[in-house]
C-alpha cells in the first residue's frame, strides 16, 4: 500500500471537510443572527446571579424552614455566583450546528489518519519538518475542541476552530508540503518525539485560548455597547469566555515550559549547547515571556479583561512567527522547513 | 504564576499604598495643611522605589520588555552566534553597523540594558517572593480562618436545616472535609476548613526555581569553557589550550581544570540521501575514536554521533561539524618534496564546495603556495566551479599557483585557511595567463618554469570536534524540572475554603449553613464540593416524612443543589 500518497488524499479530504465544516458552522451562527440579546448579566461578569433552586422556590430565600416542616426536611436554598447559561438556541440553528459538529469530527478523522499514514510511510514519527508539524498541531487543536464541545457543551467554538483549521491544512498542504523523507542526524533522538509533541500540545491549547480571547473581546465589546445579539448572545457571557481562555493558557503554559526545556535538553546532546540563541529559542522565549505576562496580567488591576486578552492574541501572533516566520526568514539550526 | 497568590502580591502593594497615603495624610493633619509635606527622605524614597519595583505592574512590564528585547537578537547577527555574518554585515552598512555597535546590537544578549531587564525582573522577582515566604510559612501554621459571620455573602452557599443537633452534624461535616483532605478545625458552632496550601508552595518554588537556573546558568558561564579542534581522519587531539581552534573559558576558568585526555579520530563516516526526496541531506555522521582519559590510562575504543556525544569524566565531546581535506604533495623546484599531507578546505555551502590554501614555504629555490576550491563533486558551469552533492564521488581541484623568494619566520600568527600573497607572485604560463590547476584524483601538475609540481593524492575527511564542560548544567536541569513541578502545582491545585455553621432553631430544628470560597479562579465544583458538605449535614431525603405543609413542594428539587451552570 502507498501509505504516502493514501496520506496526502487524507489530508486534502481534511481540508476539504473544514471547509465545509466551516462553511455550516457560518450557516447556523447566521441563522442565530435575529436572536434577541441575552437574558445574562453580561454588562457585569463579577456580579452574582443568585439562582435559587430547590422545593418552594417562592420562599427560597428564607433561611429558616418554612413554618409546620417541624417533621420534614427543610428546603436547600442554594445560592452559587456561576454565570447562567446562554439562551438555548433556536432548534433550526441547532441543527445546522450539529451537522457541522458532525462533519469536523468526520474532518478531524480524517486529518489523524493523514497524520499516521504519514508516519506509517516514512517510518517514524510524523513531525520531521513543517508539513508535519502543521498537520499535527490542527489535529491536535480540533482534538481539544472536540473534547471541549462534548464534555463542556463548547460547540460555539466551531467557527474560530474551523476557520484555523482550514488555513493551517491549506498552508500545510499547498505551501510547506514536502514528499516523505528520512531525517537529518540531528533528529535521531528520543526528545524528538518529547519536544515535538510537547510543543505541538502546547501550540494547540494556545491557539484555542487566543481564539477564545478573541470572542471575549468582541463579546465584551458588544456587550459594552449595548448590541449583544445573534451568534454573539449564542456565546456564553465575558467570564466563561474568559476563564475558558485562561484554563487552556494555564494547562498550555506548563508544556510549553516542557517544550522549551526538553528543547535545550536535546540542544545539549545534538549542539553541545542547552541555549545558543538560535532565532527559534529566542522566539519560544519571547513566547513563553509573553504567556507569563499573560497570565500576571489577567491577576492585575488594570491589566484583567481586554489587555490580558491582547496579551494572550499576541501568544497567537508569537507561536505562528515562531513556527512560520522563523522557519522561512531566518537561517537557525531549525531549519527543517526543507522547501 | 498562582494566581490568586500573585493577586494577593497587588492586594498587599495596594494596602501598603493605601496605608502609605494614611501616614502621609496624618502627618500632613498634625503639621497643617497649609504647610507643604515634607520631602521623602532618602529612606522613604527608597522604600517607594522597592515598591514601585516589586510591584506586579512592573513585573509585567519587564516581562513585556524582556520579551521586546530578545528580538533583536534574531534579526542582527550576534558576535557570539555568527562572528562571520557580523563581519559580511559590517562591510556591507558600515554606517548603520556604527549605531548598531553604539546599541549593542551586535551582542544584545551580553549588552547592559537587556542585562538590566532581567536584572531588575530577578530583583522584582526577589522582592516579590521573600516576602511571600514569610507569609506562606505563616500561613502553614495558621488555622484555618475565622467562620464570617454571613456564609449566604460567599461565592457559593446553601442552607438547610437537620433533626440532629448542632455538635453531630459539625462531627459530621468535619469528618467529611477531613476526607477531602481539608485541613479543618472545630470552632463553637461552626466548621472551617482549608485545602490547597500546595499552591502557593508550587508557585513560591516556580519562582525560586528561576533564581536557581540563573545561578547554574551564572556558574557554567564562571567555571565551564567551550573550544573546538578540527581534527583529520588518523590524527589525534589533546585536550590542551594550544591544540584549540577557538577556545572560550569563563571569567574563573583555569586551564588546570582541563580533563587531560586525548583521542585520536580513527574513522569518519558519513552519508548523504542520495534519493530522489531531500537530495544530498545528511543522513548519517559517526566517529570512531580511540580515548586516553589520563595520560598512562588504558586506550579505549569510543563511537561519537550527533545526538551521542561523548562523555569524559564531565568534559563532553560533540561532533559539530565535518569536512574534506584533500591529501597533496608539493614538490620544489629543487625536486625535493616541501610538503606532504592532508590539507584542511573550509566547506562554504552545503554541497561542501570548500576553499582553502595549501603552502609550502620550505619550497627551494622559491616558496610556494596555492590557494582555491576542493569540490567533492565538481562541476563548472556559468556560476564558475562548484560542487553538486555533498559527497566525494567526483573529487577535484581547482587552484591557483604562487611563487616567491622564501620569508623568514616572522611569528606572526597566519590564517591556515588563506594564502598571504604579499612578496609573491602568482605564476603564469608561457603566454601570459595565470596557471589554473585542475586536479582531479591521482594526477599531478608541474608548474612552468620547472618550479616544482602538485600531486593530488586523495582526500580525507576531517571532524570538528566540541570539547566543553557545563559544570553548572545539573543544577540548571534540576532548577527546570522544579520549575515545571512548581508550575503545575501552581496552576492545578485548588485552593478553596469551606465553612459549615450549625445553629439551634426556635422550632427545635437546627439550622445548617455551608459557604465555600475559591481562593483561584477558573475553578470548578465548588457547588459540588458545598453540596457534598451539606449533604451530610442535613436530613437524608429518604428519610423526609410526608407533611401536609409541604405537599404543594415536591421534595426531589432538595436533592437539586445547582442548575444553570455554564461549564
Amino acid at each position: 500500500m502507498d501509505f504516502a500518497a493514501y496520506s496526502n488524499l487524507a489530508m486534502v479530504t481534511a481540508w476539504l471537510l473544514y471547509l465545509v465544516a466551516m462553511a455550516v458552522f457560518g450557516v447556523e451562527w447566521a441563522m442565530a443572527r435575529r436572536l434577541p440579546a441575552s437574558t445574562e448579566t453580561a454588562k457585569a461578569p463579577a456580579e452574582r446571579s443568585a439562582v435559587l433552586v430547590g422545593a418552594g422556590a417562592t420562599g427560597a430565600q428564607a433561611t429558616e424552614p418554612p413554618a409546620g416542616t417541624t417533621g420534614g426536611a427543610a428546603p436547600r436554598n442554594v445560592r452559587t455566583s456561576v454565570e447562567a447559561a446562554p439562551a438555548p438556541a433556536p432548534e433550526r440553528s441547532d441543527r445546522w450546528g450539529r451537522l457541522a459538529m458532525a462533519l469536523t469530527a468526520i474532518a478531524w478523522l480524517s486529518n489523524t489518519l493523514g497524520a499516521v499514514f504519514r508516519g506509517i510511510a516514512a517510518q517514524r514519527f510524523p513531525w520531521g519538518n513543517m508539513y508535519e508539524f502543521t498537520i499535527t498541531t490542527i489535529a491536535f487543536i480540533v482534538l481539544a475542541y472536540l473534547v471541549l464541545a462534548q464534555r463542556f457543551r463548547m460547540r460555539w467554538l466551531g467557527l474560530p476552530v474551523t476557520l484555523l483549521a482550514t488555513i493551517g491544512l491549506g498552508l500545510a498542504v499547498e505551501v510547506f508540503y514536502v514528499a516523505v523523507a528520512d531525517l537529518v542526524p540531528a533528529l535521531h533522538s528520543v526528545w524528538f518525539v518529547v519536544h515535538i509533541v510537547a510543543a505541538s500540545i502546547a501550540g494547540a491549547l494556545f491557539n484555542l485560548g487566543s481564539l477564545l480571547s478573541i470572542l471575549y473581546l468582541l463579546r465584551r465589546r458588544a456587550d459594552e455597547k449595548g448590541t449583544t445579539r445573534g451568534w454573539l448572545a449564542q456565546l456564553p457571557g465575558q467570564q466563561t469566555l474568559d476563564l475558558w481562555a485562561y484554563r487552556t493558557t494555564a494547562i498550555g503554559f506548563p508544556l510549553w515550559t516542557f517544550a522549551v526545556a526538553a528543547g535545550a535538553v536535546w540542544a545539549q546532546y545534538a549542539w553541545g549547547r542547552f541555549w545558543g540563541w538560535d532565532p527559534k529559542e529566542t522566539f519560544s522565549l519571547v513566547t513563553w515571556v509573553i504567556v507569563a505576562a499573560y497570565l500576571h496580567a489577567r491577576l492585575t488591576a488594570g491589566w484583567k479583561g481586554s489587555r490580558a486578552a491582547i496579551l494572550s492574541i499576541i501568544v497567537l501572533v508569537s507561536f505562528w512567527f515562531n513556527f512560520i516566520g522563523v522557519n522561512l526568514i531566518f537561517a537557525g539550526l531549525h531549519s527543517y522547513a526543507g522547501i | 504564576m498562582g494566581d490568586a497568590a500573585v493577586s494577593d502580591r497587588t492586594d498587599r502593594k495596594d494596602k501598603k499604598d493605601r496605608r502609605g497615603r494614611k501616614d502621609k495624610r496624618s502627618r500632613k493633619d498634625r503639621t497643617g495643611a497649609a504647610e507643604r509635606p515634607a520631602a521623602l527622605t532618602l529612606k522613604e524614597s527608597g522604600r517607594w522605589a522597592w515598591t514601585q519595583l516589586t510591584s506586579m505592574r512592573t513585573a509585567l512590564i519587564l516581562l513585556f520588555l524582556l520579551a521586546l528585547a530578545a528580538i533583536p537578537g534574531a534579526i542582527v547577527p550576534q558576535k557570539s552566534i555568527a562572528p562571520a555574518k557580523v563581519l559580511d554585515f559590517r562591510s556591507a552598512n558600515p554606517e548603520l553597523s556604527k549605531v548598531y555597535d553604539a546599541l549593542g546590537l551586535f551582542n544584545v544578549y551580553t549588552s547592559p540594558w537587556f542585562s538590566a531587564i532581567y536584572l531588575l525582573l530577578f530583583i522584582s522577582l526577589v522582592g516579590c517572593i521573600l516576602p511571600r515566604i514569610r507569609v506562606y510559612v505563616r500561613a502553614l501554621r495558621a488555622e484555618p480562618p475565622v467562620t464570617p459571620s454571613r456564609l449566604d455573602r460567599l461565592p457559593e452557599s446553601a442552607t438547610s436545616s437537620t433533626v440532629r443537633n448542632a455538635d453531630e452534624v459539625l462531627d459530621a461535616a468535619a469528618t467529611v472535609l477531613r476526607r477531602k483532605r481539608f485541613r479543618v478545625v472545630r470552632r463553637a458552632g461552626s466548621v472551617a476548613a482549608e485545602r490547597g496550601y500546595l499552591r502557593e508552595f508550587g508557585n513560591l518554588l516556580f519562582h525560586l526555581s528561576m533564581l536557581v537556573l540563573l545561578v547554574g546558568i551564572a556558574w557554567s558561564n564562571l567555571f565551564g569553557y567551550k573550544g573546538s579542534s578540527i581534527v583529520v581522519t588518523g590524527q589525534g587531539f589533546s585536550n590542551n589550550v594550544t591544540q584549540y581552534d577557538d577556545f572560550t573559558g569563563g571569567g574563573l576558568f583555569r586551564d588546570s581544570a582541563l580533563t587531560p585526555f586525548s583521542l585520536t579520530l580513527d574513522a569518519f563516516t558519513v552519508r548523504f540521501e542520495t534519493g530522489p526526496v531531500q537530495t544530498g541531506a545528511a543522513r548519517q555522521f559517526t566517529a570512531n575514536v580511540t580515548v586516553t582519559d589520563r595520560p598512562g590510562a588504558t586506550p579505549h575504543q569510543e563511537v561519537i554521533e550527533v545526538n551521542h556525544p561523548l562523555n569524559i569524566n564531565g568534559t563532553a565531546v560533540h561532533l559539530i561539524a565535518h569536512g574534506y581535506a584533500p591529501v597533496v604533495t608539493v614538490t620544489d623546484g629543487n625536486g625535493n618534496v616541501a610538503f606532504n599531507g592532508p590539507v584542511v578546505f573550509l566547506p562554504q555551502d552545503g554541497n561542501f564546495t570548500s576553499t582553502g590554501a595549501i603552502k609550502a614555504p620550505d619550497a627551494r629555490p622559491e616558496a610556494l603556495g596555492f590557494q582555491g576550491f576542493f569540490l567533492p563533486t565538481a562541476t563548472v558551469d556559468a556560476s564558475g566551479p562548484h560542487s553538486l552533492f555533498p559527497d566525494a564521488l567526483v573529487p577535484e581541484l581547482f587552484l591557483n599557483a604562487w611563487a616567491g623568494a622564501p620569508k623568514a619566520e616572522t611569528g606572526t600568527p597566519q590564517s591556515v585557511y588563506s594564502l598571504d600573497t604579499t612578496g609573491m607572485e602568482q605564476i603564469k604560463t608561457a603566454d601570459g595567463t595565470p596557471v589554473a590547476v585542475r586536479l582531479k584524483e591521482g594526477e599531478y601538475i608541474d608548474l612552468p618554469d620547472g618550479r616544482g609540481r602538485l600531486t593530488f593524492i586523495g582526500w580525507q575527511r576531517w571532524a570538528k570536534l566540541q570539547v566543553s564542560a557545563t559544570p553548572g548544567l545539573p543544577l540548571t536541569v534540576g532548577s527546570v524540572a522544579a520549575a515545571i513541578l512548581g508550575l503545575m502545582l501552581s496552576l492545578f491545585i485548588r485552593p478553596r475554603r469551606i465553612w459549615a455553621r450549625a445553629t439551634a432553631g426556635e422550632d427545635g430544628r437546627t439550622l445548617v449553613e455551608v459557604g465555600g470560597l475559591d481562593r483561584a479562579d477558573a475553578r470548578t465544583g465548588l457547588d459540588d464540593e458545598v453540596a457534598a458538605v451539606l449533604a451530610v449535614m442535613d436530613d437524608p431525603v429518604e428519610d423526609v416524612p410526608e407533611t401536609p405543609a409541604d405537599e404543594g413542594s415536591p421534595t426531589e428539587g432538595a436533592v437539586t443543589t445547582t442548575s444553570g451552570r455554564m461549564k
